[in-house]
């Protein structure tokens, strides 16, 4: 049965080579998958070793999808608003079948990454990985880190309760010191900046944490972060293959 | 301790522990491979540069180890509910009021700086400065392998900045700083009414001259004081400059460069030297440091 499906067009428009062990499939392998061909055919036996790369970007995009996927499930359930925001929490946490599965993983999904972000970005640096040529895409690197760590911030003001919301007071009211743009930072009142004109009232569109913030940091969580991480994330991508894969000790062996 | 075990058990701290327990195995392993190539002619790594097909000896890695994330990340979920405390009211704040754990560090170097430093100025340059280091490194070994010894003024810059100052400050911040932010042991009970008494002066007048005169403006010896500290600490960059100029290394890093280098790393030192005049007095009974700099403008 399995090998006359195997015949049809359907199936060879689909699947282009044969699973036939051989140096050229394994190579069609990789070059005919979209989502493997990110990937060189080849590579340098050390970088499969997870004790030199700790695996961990790979797993940082791991959890990056397992967030995206979650996170579209909980928009199902989820509106933006002081009214509702905190309803939904607990609709979805009692009443949603697998809400609080679903909920759960985007959050434990949410903080492991920052921890393995931090992680990738040790081990880049103990490697020396960051040295020529791959100098700018550490720097993206560092804008990816930021972006997981907005990400995230912005994420723990959605469920409107006593814990988002005072995290975010006191992530926020940092922005009130900002020198020349915020009312009580050096120099900030000199150029007129009071409580409902500085930085800090455009991030939360207003004097304090309120609805108008909600709004703000889920579009910000929801549409803007992410699509610029994901824009991030493909340069950064496209960066390691394009600076020669793996980095790798190419210079110690010539000495 | 039944309520320092609450605290660590607590879901939403699981990842300061697992933070802790993963930043200590992986200094450790750095640490043995270093070792391990700094003693070696070449590196390990320079010996297992044959190339190996990416399908299978890669992919299976890959799927592997995501099949293992989405075990773990499964059993995580359906055994801690992530929290979900009363509905938000402006008009109750808990106490203590933490900002979310990866940024504890920083609400900690609140304990010694003004806002407009621990919360603006410093993270920019932590920002910036993770930028600038591929550009003011120019040690071209110890690219591609681990080591030491072929970088460790590198290395230990780094390992200090993130293992202390981001790392520790976070597990400090998490597990040991009560209601008030105030120090508590492990073990010690987190009691809301505690009011720790302490007086902070400003560091010039530990040298008799008073940050205020009678009128309440400031004195002008006292701001000058505090400019010469500020200006002084800087400097030392100016004066290791001139005496190491025309060394090899200093001729190829050249001035942009170290001046770069120099700015950051005396900027980190500098905070590690406000935290010490901060607590190292109570010590010997004597008066915390607040301020270094006064001026109308800014406090240092
Ligand atoms: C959302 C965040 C990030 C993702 C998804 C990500 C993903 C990856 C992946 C999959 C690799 C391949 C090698 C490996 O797994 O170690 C990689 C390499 C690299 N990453 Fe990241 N990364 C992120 C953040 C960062 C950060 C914060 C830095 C540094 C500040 C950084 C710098 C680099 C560099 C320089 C390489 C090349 C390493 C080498 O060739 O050995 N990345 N990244």
């Amino acid at each position: 049965m399995f090998d006359q499906l195997k015949k049809t067009e359907v199936y060879k428009s689909i699947f282009r080579h044969s699973y036939q062990d051989t140096q050229r499939n394994r190579a069609l392998q990789i070059v005919d998958n979209v989502f493997l061909h990110l990937h060189p055919v080849r590579v340098p036996r050390h970088a499969t070793n997870l004790s030199y790369t700790w695996g961990m970007g790979g797993i940082t995009f791991l959890l990056f999808l397992i967030l995206t996927i979650t996170g579209v499930i909980l928009m199902f359930y989820y509106r933006p608003t002081a009214q509702y925001a905190y309803e939904d929490m607990k609709y979805l946490m009692n009443d949603v079948p697998f809400g609080p599965l679903i909920r759960n993983m985007h959050r434990w999904a949410a903080h492991a990454m920052v921890l393995t972000v931090m992680l990738h970005m040790f081990r880049v640096f103990l490697t020396g990985s960051y040295k020529p040529p791959r100098q700018f895409n550490w720097v993206v690197g560092v804008l990816l880190l930021v972006l997981t760590l907005l990400l995230s911030f912005s994420g723990y003001l959605l469920p409107w309760d006593q814990l988002s919301i005072w995290a975010v007071t006191v992530g926020t009211n940092m922005a009130r010191a900002t020198p020349l743009l915020g009312h009580e930072g050096p120099l900030g009142p000199e150029l007129g900046m009071r409580i409902d004109n500085d930085v800090r009232f455009v991030l939360l569109g207003g004097t304090e944490v309120g609805p108008p913030t909600l709004l703000r940091f889920y579009v910000g969580h929801c549409i803007f972060l992410p699509l610029i991480a994901v824009i991030f994330m493909a340069v950064h991508f496209w960066r390691v293959r394009k600076d020669g894969g793996i980095s790798g000790p190419e210079a110690a062996k010539k000495i | 301790m039944g309520q320092f075990l609450e605290i660590l058990s607590k879901p939403d701290n699981i990842p300061i522990v697992l933070l802790l327990l993963s930043v200590i195995y992986f200094t450790w392993l750095y640490w043995v491979k270093a070792k391990r190539n700094d003693m070696a002619t070449v590196p390990v790594e320079a010996t297992q540069d044959d190339k190996v097909q990416v399908w299978p000896y890669l992919v299976r890695i890959e799927f592997l180890m995501t099949i293992a994330i989405m075990a773990v990340m499964v059993v995580w979920s359906i055994a801690l509910d992530a929290p979900l405390e009363e509905p938000a009211n402006r008009a109750l704040t808990p106490n203590p009021s933490k900002a979310p754990w990866y940024f504890l560090g920083l609400q900690e170097l609140l304990v010694y700086f003004d806002p407009w430093i621990a919360g603006v100025v410093l993270p920019t340059l932590i920002i910036v400065g993770l930028m600038a280091i591929p550009y003011v490194d120019i040690n071209e070994k110890g690219n591609g392998y681990y080591t030491y010894k072929e970088r460790k003024f590198a290395v230990l810059t780094f390992g200090f900045g993130f293992l202390i100052m981001w790392v520790a400050l976070i597990v400090l911040g998490t597990f040991l700083r009560g209601p008030g932010w105030n120090f508590f042991w492990p073990g010690e009970v987190w009691d809301p009414h505690y009011v720790a008494v302490l007086t902070n002066v400003d560091l010039s007048e530990y040298f008799g001259i008073t940050t205020r005169m009678p009128d309440n403006s400031l004195n002008p010896l006292a701001f000058i004081f505090g400019a010469v500290c500020v200006g002084g600490f800087y400097s030392l960059g100016v004066l290791y400059w001139i005496k190491n100029r025309n060394t090899d290394l200093m001729q190829k890093l050249g001035l942009v460069r170290y001046s770069v280098v120099s700015f950051l790393f005396l900027s980190m030192v500098g905070v590690v030297i406000k935290v010490i005049l901060r607590l190292l007095p109570t010590a010997f009974g004597l008066n915390p440091v607040k301020y270094v700099w006064v001026t109308p403008w800014f406090n240092v």
